[in-house]
């Protein structure tokens, strides 16, 4: 029988004011780890530009053991893993969420989220297992490649890994889209087809894009799946073959080489320099997606408004 | 793959009575246990496991703790104070040594073994002899199809461990630059670099294209291994025991043990076992080449 006691009105206020300031505090937080991880960055690698000439770092011969620091292969390895894993999983994963939202019918949705959400949780470990067990083979006799360790098996599996958490995410986006537009749509005589594609996926967009860039920065990011199956050698990818060839890309040279390297030593810089070549070419990809979805919702802001 | 879950394991029971010999340690003074951190080159680890084991089996209150990630890391880890033994399947650099003295530890080298890289090929590979200039020519570049020396008419695939193994620059030194100091030759930039042996036998057991190389103690029944000669009128001599003793065998080496200055201790009696003929006899179970068998 006892009654909760009323708070006092200070009281009240005073919780109020710090929460408030924690959450202030924790937001303010995540931007000072991140300039503290750039300063980081920058503070060991920053020795490389003194100690190693701009124009020796952009050649294309990287063998840390006899001074050959050419950044081009590893910067254009990563880039073309990603690429690939791109153009293999945002189509697949758009399309997956587009049935999954508007297609497919409510049991099969119920199964197919929960599987989805299991595929995101398999360790990349792992899956570079079945990349340099299963897919590499197949890769080398189904396409001839003279080894199956190549671009190719990374963006495959890459791509793969990119899948869940492209599907979820544009999957949630398409689902916010509120039923009215639909219902505008199918009343105007619009077909269902054209429906998802004319009005739901735009409406829709910005989600999506934040799906790709988060599929993508995962790719770009993902070290021991890419070290297992790309086989690692630093050679130029230029031409469209060189998927099929071998690749080593920035990530996995930093973990490769990184247990090795006396601390203080140029090789040792170096590769602070390459992490920090990777922490921009990643927050270049987020500003340019960050931007490309504050265009894309102003312009559909008053579109559909 | 049975013997990497092996060697985790007994990493892991190695770590976990290290754990448990440290606290035991802080408990009670009088109860003395001496631990030994023993890193570095991936060819000799099983090795190390090996002697670990016996070892502590003997004297249970040394307490060993083998761990791999290739020569450059043991050193690394001998140059800053973390390691007591570092292994290693080539020399110290002499700025290796630099930044060990800089750092106050003058490193003390023991040969504890010998080692023959073999070169690896798929079984069904019709080449099966080579010689060292050839061998070189192929992890340069310069030769690129197996029908250039008597094979079939495919790529040839090469295959390395990574750099910071001291069989990387083991090979570089002796095989691609045929021993000449002077000589600059790189291993081609299309050379596949695995990030352990492992990656090695797996892609040599299912790709006919490939080749690749490792220590002897590594070689699999079902990889096959290239007879080679030291130039084109000496005899061309497959890999083993007896050639590498007999010192008929072209690519073979010493593995080493590097101390932070000379070994004082539980330190000093353990390298002296690893070199008495108990601890050789594992040596020549390994697969590797024991002390003082000839051949010197």
């Amino acid at each position: 029988m006892k009654e909760v006691p009323k708070r006092p009105r200070v009281q009240t206020a005073l919780v109020e004011y710090l929460i408030e300031r924690l959450i202030r505090v924790t937001g303010v937080l995540v931007i000072l780890f991140l300039a503290l991880i750039f300063l980081f960055l920058v503070r060991e690698g920053s020795a490389t530009f003194i100690e190693v000439p701009v124009g020796d770092m952009i050649r294309t011969r990287w063998y840390p053991n006899e001074e050959y620091f050419g950044l081009l292969p590893l910067v254009l390895g990563s880039l073309i893993i990603t690429l690939g894993s791109a153009v293999l999983s945002v189509p697949l994963g758009l399309l997956t969420a587009v049935f999954i939202a508007e297609v497919a019918p409510r049991w099969m949705r119920e199964i197919l989220k929960p599987f989805i959400e299991v595929l995101a949780g398999i360790p990349s470990v792992v899956l570079g297992f079945l990349g340099m067990l299963v897919v590499s083979p197949l890769i080398r006799e189904w396409l001839g490649a003279p080894t199956g360790l190549t671009a190719l098996a990374g963006s495959v599996m890459l791509g793969y890994m990119a899948l869940p958490t492209i599907i979820s995410v544009a999957e949630d986006a398409l689902d916010a889209v509120p039923k009215s537009y639909r219902d505008a749509a199918l009343a105007l005589g619009a077909t269902r087809w054209q429906t998802i594609w004319r009005v739901t996926v735009p409406a829709a967009r910005s989600g999506i894009l934040t799906a790709m860039m988060l599929g993508v920065g995962r790719a770009i990011g993902e070290t021991m799946a890419v070290m297992m199956v790309t086989g690692n050698a630093a050679r130029m990818p230029l031409t469209l073959g060189s998927f099929l060839m071998p690749v080593r890309t920035m990530t996995a040279t930093i973990a490769a080489e990184m247990g090795e390297v006396a601390q203080g030593s140029t090789h040792y810089h170096v590769l602070f320099a390459v992490g920090l070549v990777l922490f921009l070419v990643t927050f270049a990809i987020n500003l340019i997606a960050a931007w490309a979805i504050f265009r894309q919702g102003k312009r559909y802001g008053r579109l559909l408004s | 793959m049975p013997r990497r879950c092996l060697f985790i394991c007994l990493v892991l029971v190695v770590l976990a009575s290290l754990v448990a010999c440290c606290s035991a340690e802080e408990g009670e003074p009088g109860v003395s246990g001496v631990a030994i951190q023993n890193v570095g080159s991936d060819t000799i680890v099983n090795l190390a496991l090996a002697w670990a084991e016996a070892y502590q089996g003997k004297y249970p209150e040394v307490r060993i703790a083998v761990t791999g990630g290739g020569s450059g890391t043991g050193i690394a880890g001998l140059i800053n104070g973390t390691v007591d033994i570092a292994n290693a399947s080539r020399q110290m650099k002499p700025e290796e040594i630099e930044k060990a003295q800089a750092n106050g530890i003058t490193p003390v080298e023991h040969v504890i073994a010998s080692d023959a890289i073999a070169i690896v090929v798929h079984p069904s590979n019709p080449v099966d002899r080579l010689t060292l200039q050839q061998l070189s020519d192929i992890f340069s570049g310069r030769i690129t199809n197996w029908s250039e020396v008597g094979g079939e008419d495919r790529p040839i695939v090469l295959l390395s461990r990574e750099s910071n193994s001291g069989t990387h620059v083991y090979f570089l030194e002796e095989v691609v630059r045929l021993g000449d100091k002077e000589n600059k030759t790189l291993f081609s930039p299309e050379t596949l670099l695995m990030p352990s042996s492992e990656g090695i036998s797996a892609e040599v057991r299912q790709n006919p294209n490939a080749i690749g190389y490792d220590g002897l103690g590594y070689v699999t029944p079902d990889q096959k291994t290239i007879a080679v000669a030291a130039s084109p009128d000496d005899p061309y001599v497959q890999p083993s025991i007896d050639t590498v003793n007999e010192g008929t065998y072209p690519i073979s080496r010493d593995l080493y043990m590097y101390t932070a200055g000379e070994p004082e201790g539980a330190i000093a009696e353990y390298l002296a076992w690893i070199r008495s003929p108990e601890g050789q006899v594992i040596v020549g179970e390994l697969g590797f080449v024991p002390l003082g068998s000839g051949g010197e």
